[in-house]
């Protein structure tokens, strides 16, 4: 049974029919990848399936259970946590903090464990526990962000391009990680424009072109796809 | 000895001023509006505490604690009925609406409770015995600029911690800097939003009948001149910011008490404006706006 399944989804911003019918699901305990270009509706996905954003038509399942018309903050109670582009932390509260604001749907008693986790995970962020989350690199940004996603335990974690704007070699870091919470069974939807990035690290890949799904299979077929190559991976 | 006597005056003006600006700061902060109808919630809560005082002979706690309950209860009914639908509307619209809200009060208030003046009796001191000599014939504090002053204290503090400390008050910070992201994290923004004005509603309350208790006089239309001074001195602090409208409070109390003593009665309301002019001439973020890593 797929853990999330989106079918024939519709958005529109206004007059603008940003996302087209798009289909597509992800199974417990794979990662699955939405590619596409800028302006190919990958965040559109994401935040209608957050909430945030309503289809016009089309249904979201997550758990065998209609989304529609559930707020945003309800959501994540049921298990679904996004990190959103631009990561969208929270610049004038401690990092301490912003982890906390991550558990807010969580007993107290798991704040403690979970910020343990998180620092274990990323120990750059208990150095600066006590800091302005504003002070950060953007590397130490997107660990924060993807930390605070962490502290709700959440059932399926989205990340939306949480390559963007870092360093080659950050990038990688943060894909080392995306691997480690795959090989410890975090289910994971991951939007990216980098696709080389993206497509290595899934187990099944969907690509997204102006609202609409136009290609998918697993990632090393679309590694191998000569369409993928040609439009995104330079060759 | 009149200047250390027009400190005090300014202080305890100030000190309900900076009760009142909170509202407005705490609203503007998460919000994104100005809340026009703050100041006729003041309004509101003098006749509360003047009824329950005056009509039901209840002691002057009681009347406190009334005139809180009610203006609580309406700050969450006006943001419900008023400002919620209009959540995604333009800001200009929202600003319309609260000058509407704040008519809307102050008529209820008229039809309700009539247009005369109405004589406040003070919750604390007596005619005989309104002030505690300091030096005796030359220096005084009354009670009530004693109470204002505590009163604002305690407010400070108590949002303080509620702000630095709590899961609530945290969760407000985070509403203030980025609404979609904290809906993310699972934070309901629509009762974080409630919250907001049934605090900042509350404090319109206490400086209501400090208000009232300090120049007592009660008419509908007693909350928007304080109203209008005390957004003046949020904006001067730096609107959003919590240590801002008690600094903005204090010293638009004391500008105004030393226009009064030193330069006019008449131009005091010129001469506060002035100040606010060229302060946000100089720093248009208001004092501590921007600076400020705590924001609610």
């Amino acid at each position: 049974m797929a853990m999330l399944k989106v079918d024939d989804l519709h958005v529109y911003y206004g007059s603008i029919h940003a996302v087209k019918g798009v289909s597509f699901e992800v199974n417990e305990g794979e990662v699955v990848t939405l590619i596409g270009a800028n302006g190919a509706g990958k965040s559109t996905v994401l935040n209608t399936v957050s909430g945030l954003l309503h289809p016009r038509t089309g249904s979201v399942r997550f758990m065998d259970q209609d989304l529609k018309g559930v707020a945003p903050h309800k959501v994540v109670e049921r298990g679904l946590a996004q990190v959103p582009e631009g990561r969208r932390i929270f610049l004038q509260m401690t990092v301490e903090e912003n982890l906390e604001m991550g558990a807010y749907t969580q007993p107290n008693s798991a704040i403690a464990p979970g910020i343990e986790n998180v620092y274990r995970r990323f120990p750059r962020l208990e150095e600066r526990r006590r800091q302005v989350a504003g002070t950060l690199s953007g590397g130490e940004q997107q660990m924060l962000a993807m930390g605070r996603a962490l502290m709700s335990s959440p059932k399926l974690l989205m990340l939306d391009e949480p390559s963007m704007g870092l360093a080659p070699i950050l990038v990688e870091q943060i894909f080392d990680i995306i691997k480690e919470l795959h090989a410890g069974g975090t289910t994971i939807l991951l939007v990216e424009q980098n696709a080389q990035a993206a497509l290595s690290v899934a187990d099944r890949a969907y690509v997204l072109e102006t609202g609409r799904i136009s290609l998918s299979g697993t990632g090393s077929e679309l590694m191998a796809s000569d369409q993928v190559r040609k439009a995104y991976l330079g060759g | 000895m009149s200047f250390l006597n027009n400190v005090i005056t300014g202080i305890s003006l100030g000190s309900i001023y900076a009760i009142i600006a909170l509202g407005y700061t705490m609203v503007y902060g998460i919000a994104k509006m100005l809340n026009f109808a703050h100041g006729d919630v003041i309004m509101v809560g003098g006749y509360i505490c003047f009824f329950a005082m005056g009509r039901f002979h209840l002691p002057p706690v009681v009347g406190v604690l009334l005139a809180v309950a009610v203006c609580t209860a309406l700050g969450i009914v006006i943001e419900r009925l008023a400002y919620k639908p209009l959540r995604a509307a333009p800001s200009l619209a929202v600003l319309i609406t609260a000058i509407g809200v704040s008519y809307f009060l102050q008529n209820s208030a008229q039809i309700l409770w009539g247009a005369a003046t109405k004589t406040f009796t003070p919750i604390v001191g007596t005619v005989g015995d309104s002030s505690l000599e300091l030096i005796p014939g030359q220096l005084s504090i009354s009670y009530v600029a004693i109470l204002s002053i505590v009163c604002c204290v305690v407010v400070m503090i108590a949002l303080t911690v509620f702000t630095g400390r709590t899961k609530m008050g945290k969760a407000m910070r985070a509403c203030s800097e980025d609404k979609a992201a904290a809906q993310l994290m699972g934070i309901n923004v629509d009762a974080t939003i409630s919250m907001t004005f049934a605090i900042g509603s509350a404090l319109a309350a206490i400086a209501g009948v400090l208000m009232c208790s300090a120049y007592p006089v009660l008419s509908p239309t007693t909350g928007s001149m304080p109203g209008i001074r005390a957004f003046t001195a949020a904006v001067f602090g730096g609107i959003g910011s919590i240590p801002g409208a008690l600094l903005g409070g204090v010293l638009l109390g004391i500008i105004e008490t030393f226009g009064k003593a030193y330069i006019s009665t008449d131009l005091s309301d010129a001469v506060v404006f002035a100040v606010l002019i060229v302060v946000l001439l100089v720093r248009p973020a208001g004092l501590m706006g921007k600076y400020v890593p705590e924001k609610v």
